[in-house]
């Protein structure tokens, strides 16, 4: 063995860590946020019946799905001055990851809203409710416990892709690792602190959205394998 | 610059890099079958030491991000004197991630098969060996490709992380063109279409073609 974990030197420079994870936190509720209404009007954009923009939403969402987010991040940062938008590096990789993971959310919804019976539907109408009472009241308390895992799932997504962030120069925690490990020029205790504090904070709550799924299921009377 | 003298300038470069990426994906998702296999077969067992180090490879690999674990390979891994070159750490960091994801897919699908036919298979007097091999597997393929094919697209949209750790794939080349001449958007624009195309109409439409073939073969598919 090269080198050894020192202790005292992985407690010194905690502190700093923690605080980076704080960043880390925002970048990912900020992009969560974002992501949740972004993926709202790319479902609707995708279910609306006008073909001008369905299709061209459902492309765009392809497009987005397929290419990966290191590279979207990147375009956004450096084609975006260019057009006269000089966005700061957490502008843009908001924006990168509101675009990115509202895609994927918007697949959630759309699935969430079809788990919903058609009979619901039919009833809605034969009982003459209006378009907007019928969704706030019908569709919707009955979508939004199928959207839960789904949501939850993108959660833990969007706050394991944040280190991404780190390569456009966001301070958050991964990048913080970098810089300590350029200074020091000790790269093993920060990036395996790193993977600690991940590891501690996705577990837990990839569990309880575990926890979550099977009581959704329960509660629909579906029986968990 | 317009986009077709870039792409005519810079095409051959871009093919190359394509063709790393495209080599790296290939590596990897080997490698991620063949971990998917191996740990989802240790989580169904019954002895508890064989599940729990199944499920604390997976978890732990879903746990944490992609790129940690992809630097903790190629820059912690050499400080314990085990350095390894960028496409194996690059390889091994992907196919080890995706496995534990593949891993799950697996287990789902080793559970979605009917009770009856593992009945059945038991009531025939087959081995275990045999009734996994002969009746169970073949009739995993059409519920494991669909979710299957996503993991592979990630996969192929992970494969980028890889230009983090110096390998030439389309996301360095695609960087290194932008920092020597600036033309962003079509030095990344050329980089997401091309990962767009590989994804859409040469991943996808295989993983369509496998699902047709796997669904056909169980009797459930147009003739």
């Amino acid at each position: 063995m090269y080198v050894e974990w020192r202790w005292e030197w992985s407690f010194e420079i905690l502190p700093q860590m923690l605080w980076a994870t704080l960043n880390t936190f925002l970048a990912a509720g900020v992009g969560y946020a974002i992501a949740a209404i972004v993926g709202i009007l790319f479902m609707l954009g995708q279910r609306t019946s006008y073909k001008i923009i369905n299709i061209p939403t459902r492309e765009i969402v392809e497009f987005i799905r397929s290419t990966p987010l290191l590279v979207q991040l990147f375009f956004v940062y450096f084609v975006a001055p260019q057009f006269g938008l000089t966005l700061s590096a957490w502008v843009c990789a908001m924006i990168t990851i509101g675009l990115h993971y509202g895609t994927y959310l918007s697949e959630v919804y759309r699935g969430a809203l079809e788990g919903v019976s058609k009979t619901q539907w039919e009833a809605c109408r034969a009982l003459n409710f209006s378009t907007s009472y019928n969704y706030r009241k019908i569709i919707l308390p009955q979508a939004f416990p199928i959207a839960i895992p789904g949501m939850g799932n993108y959660l833990v997504g969007i706050f394991k892709d944040t280190p991404l962030l780190a390569t456009i120069g966001v301070a958050e925690l991964f990048f913080t690792a970098n810089s300590i490990g350029a200074y020091t020029y000790r790269y093993l205790e920060p990036y395996t602190m790193v993977g600690v504090i991940f590891l501690v904070i996705s577990l837990p709550t990839a569990f309880g959205i575990r926890r979550l799924e099977a009581a959704v299921n329960k509660a629909q009377g579906k029986v968990n394998v | 610059m317009n986009f077709f003298s870039f792409i005519i300038e810079y095409g051959p470069k871009f093919t190359s890099a394509a063709i790393v990426t495209a080599q790296v994906f290939v590596y990897s998702v080997i490698l991620a079958v063949f971990i998917s296999i191996f740990f989802g077969i240790m989580r169904l067992s019954k002895n508890f030491f064989i599940q729990a180090i199944a499920t604390i490879y997976i978890e732990f690999y879903r746990g944490t991000s992609l790129i940690i674990q992809m630097f903790w390979i190629y820059y912690v891994l050499p400080l314990f004197g085990l350095p390894l070159p960028a496409l194996l750490a690059g390889v091994l960091a992907l196919g080890m991630n995706f496995g534990a994801y593949g891993a799950e897919v697996f287990r789902a699908g080793i559970l979605a098969v009917p009770k009856g036919q593992w009945e059945g298979a038991s009531a025939l007097n087959f081995s275990k060996r045999k009734r996994m091999q002969r009746i169970i597997i073949p009739q995993i393929y059409p519920i494991i490709l669909p979710p299957a094919a996503n993991l592979a697209v990630e996969l192929l949209k992970g494969t980028a992380l890889v230009s983090l750790i110096t390998l030439v794939d389309l996301m360095f080349v695609a960087k290194q063109i932008n920092m020597m001449t600036w033309f962003s958007a079509q030095s990344f624009g050329l980089a997401l279409i091309i990962y767009f195309v590989m994804a859409r109409f040469i991943l996808v439409p295989f993983l369509r073609w496998l699902e047709v073939l796997a669904a056909r073969k169980v009797g459930r598919g147009k003739a």
